[in-house]
């Protein structure tokens, strides 16, 4: 019996010196600013900064001696301020985006021309064919973004068939932007209280074409472009795009566009019209 | 006891209702659209203007790279223009708009029924007049003929397979080309043979198709090297590699070609179309699509034009049926569904198949019960269950090392799954991944 006892804590000591020995020799000096820039990130491990996770979001920005084209977009700039305050650097400040969906090819607007009954991916719809309402780049309503938003931040919406995005939990970390195997979804400037207008459609088709699968397609007329005083409006294959960096909310473009595919959000009620995603009554003949 | 592959493999009801209607020619349509796109591999490019008259069998478009085919005008008549249409992808692609005026046909294209028997050309003028005359597989996946021909430096080709297996329910239209145009079938054949070098020739037909099995048999005896061997009926037989494994008994390693154990195997659409190329100089420009549904007046066999909308043939054919649900391109285990009946004819579609409405709709999706049935099904030695679960797991890694590039697509485990469950839709979503992380890590 005393010899057990004695074996073992003779066993346990030798491997103890063992180990002290080890782990001096094999000590890993790592800067504790890292744990610091660590404990401020939110935590949320999505991916929106471009690095592996908030670990190596922290040690990238305190390898690299510099905050340039680092940014969490979860955490905004109070917590990027944070962390340039633990590295004492500059912060880059960047103004707070959102998630937005350019598709109003709701069920009214584009109805389902076919049926699909595969798997509900979006991913595996858009290989097999134009989707059910027929037009080829817009939303197939099947929920991939909803799936890859890890905040919570958007649903789909059963009536119209399309994503909402909920704008207070959306922390702009592009997951739903990847998913979208349409690249409908874009990240925009938040804008003043949330205020901003840009082109609800990404159909690259002729007018013509456009407008048979869709009520409020984008027919690339031009006259958004023309009406633009700030030149924030550029036509490319027959798609108008509105460069938020360039626009001045001045909502010149919205009541111009034929077929309503400009949306205004946010934005206070304009006499008796209500502004936002509603179509307004009678379109302008082209 | 008949030859067939050992691995998995279905038994789908056959339903060749049009096995016994002629192929007709039917009349020419006022307005043709040629997909620029219809082969695998790169498009080709169009080299016509708008306005521009062409003739039956003029070079329209041109394949530019290695992998890819050229297009002939399958109509004379002028360019409308060139725009996009809705292809089987079902989406706008780009292609040729002709307004078909008269019948007027390139004057080097021998036009008679007059069968030549003698091939002068060698080897060589063979591959290249077989590239120049646009043809490719016409079995379905629609792959350039002529790079099937070029034997890899170093391998030798003992057998050519010739593909009357047929084994999608409802197409008859390799049923009937064998039944009719037989001699040409063998000519085609014989001259494929030639251009691969090889000794003997052996023409797999599945055992339903009894009358096509004794009329290429007795054929047969005119050409030496040639046999005809008769295949128990079972689907995929008519897959590249399971046909290989029940013709010869020789296993296609993953992820390598037939010539990897000297075999080639060619559809007998295609030895028909080599026939006309090489003894007749004419391009691919025409083929045999079944039109055929159980609801339809007049299930047929047709001779059509590239470029023909399909809602020509199914009127030909009695017109669309009220209860019709789905229109597939291609058989029901691996054709497609069509979204326009504008879709026009293309190089690779063998059917158009209506399905009705209570046969087009897939069953409730429920739980996987562990039955193992898809595994016994696949024709590959894959776990389908398996790899639809790492799939929707986005495990590509895992589902890359349990084969799933060896996928055929050949349906056979959706369609016994007891479950009704997705199984190849997912597996064409990992392989679509996977091959994308293969290809980038190539590039790295």
């Amino acid at each position: 019996m005393i010899y057990a006892v004695i074996s073992l804590c003779a066993i346990g000591i030798i491997s103890a010196v063992i180990l002290y020995f080890v782990a001096q020799k094999f000590k890993v000096i790592e800067d504790p600013r890292i744990d610091e820039v660590n404990e401020v990130l939110p935590g949320a491990n999505c991916g929106g900064c471009g690095f592996a996770g908030c670990r190596n979001f922290a040690e990238s920005t305190v390898k690299a001696g510099n905050l340039e084209g680092f940014f969490c977009p979860v955490g905004g700039n109070t917590t990027m301020a944070q962390v340039a305050a633990i590295l004492g650097l500059q912060a880059v400040e960047k103004a707070p985006m959102v998630a937005v969906v350019r598709c109003s090819g709701s069920r009214a607007n584009a109805p389902s021309k076919y049926r699909f009954d595969g798997p509900a991916t979006c991913f595996f719809a858009h290989q097999l064919f134009s989707g059910e309402s027929g037009c080829p780049y817009g939303c197939l309503g099947l929920g991939d973004c909803v799936a890859a938003c890890k905040f919570d931040a958007m649903y789909m919406d059963p009536e119209t068939g399309l994503p909402v995005i909920i704008e207070e939990n959306c922390t702009a970390c592009g997951a739903c932007v990847t998913a979208c195997p349409r690249s409908i979804i874009e990240l925009r400037n938040k804008g003043p209280k949330g205020k901003r207008i840009f082109v609800s459609c990404v159909n690259k088709e002729k007018g013509a074409i456009a407008r048979k699968n869709c009520a409020v397609a984008c027919i690339g007329c031009g006259k958004c472009v023309k009406v633009c005083p700030h030149d924030a409006i550029t036509m490319e294959n027959n798609l108008a795009y509105i460069d938020f960096a360039k626009c001045k909310l001045c909502r010149k473009c919205v009541p111009e566009c034929p077929t309503n595919a400009i949306l205004e959000i946010n934005f206070p009620l304009k006499k008796e019209k209500v502004a936002g995603a509603e179509s307004k009554p009678e379109a302008v003949e082209v | 006891m008949l030859k067939t592959f050992k691995l998995g493999g279905v038994h789908p009801a056959e339903n060749k209702i049009s096995s016994h209607q002629a192929i007709r020619e039917i009349a020419l349509p006022k307005r043709v659209f040629i997909p620029v796109s219809q082969h695998l591999g790169a498009p080709s490019k169009a080299i016509v203007q708008n306005g521009e008259v062409v003739k039956t069998g003029q070079l329209i478009a041109r394949g530019e790279s290695f992998i890819s085919s050229h297009i002939h005008s399958p109509v004379s008549g002028k360019v409308f223009k060139v725009d996009e249409v809705i292809d089987i992808s079902g989406y706008r692609k780009q292609a040729i708009i002709i307004d078909v005026e008269g019948d007027d046909w390139v004057e080097t294209i021998d036009r008679s029924d007059e069968i030549k028997w003698e091939v002068l050309l060698s080897p060589k003028e063979i591959v290249d007049k077989i590239n120049l005359m646009g043809i490719v597989g016409m079995g379905g996946a629609t792959f350039p003929s002529h790079v099937k021909l070029m034997v890899p430096e170093g391998k030798t080709i003992d057998t050519l397979i010739i593909n009357g297996v047929e084994c999608e329910p409802y197409l008859t239209s390799d049923h009937r080309l064998m039944l009719e145009r037989g001699e040409e079938v063998l000519i085609g054949a014989f001259i494929l043979m030639k251009a691969l070098r090889a000794d003997r020739v052996i023409i797999g037909i599945e055992q339903n198709k009894p009358d096509a099995i004794a009329h290429l048999t007795n054929l047969c005896d005119k050409f030496p090297g040639f046999s005809v061997q008769a295949l128990k009926v079972k689907y995929p037989q008519g897959g590249e590699k399971q046909l290989i494994k029940a013709l010869m008994n020789r296993e296609v390693p993953s992820g390598k070609l037939p010539f990897e154990v000297s075999c080639v195997v060619h559809n007998v659409g295609t030895a028909f179309a080599v026939y006309e190329a090489v003894q007749k100089n004419k391009p691919l420009i025409e083929r045999v699509v079944t039109v055929t549904g159980k609801s339809l007046k007049e299930p047929s066999n047709f001779l059509v034009r590239i470029g023909t909308p399909i809602s020509t043939l199914i009127e030909q054919a009695g017109g669309v049926p009220e209860n019709t649900g789905k229109i597939l391109s291609g058989g029901p285990m691996m054709g497609k569904a069509l979204v326009s009946y504008d879709t026009p004819v293309v190089k690779g579609m063998s059917g158009i198949v209506l399905l009705p409405d209570q046969e087009s709709v897939r069953v409730r999706v429920q739980n996987c019960i562990r039955c193992a049935r898809c595994i016994s099904a696949c024709p590959m030695g894959l776990e389908p269950y398996l790899l639809a679960q790492l799939v929707a797991a986005e495990e590509y890694e895992s589902a890359e090392k349990e084969r799933v590039m060896d996928c055929i697509e050949c349906g056979s485990c959706h369609y016994t799954c007891p479950s009704g469950r997705p199984l190849l839709d997912y597996i064409r979503v990992g392989k679509i991944k996977v091959g994308q992380i293969i290809r980038n890590r190539g590039k790295k």
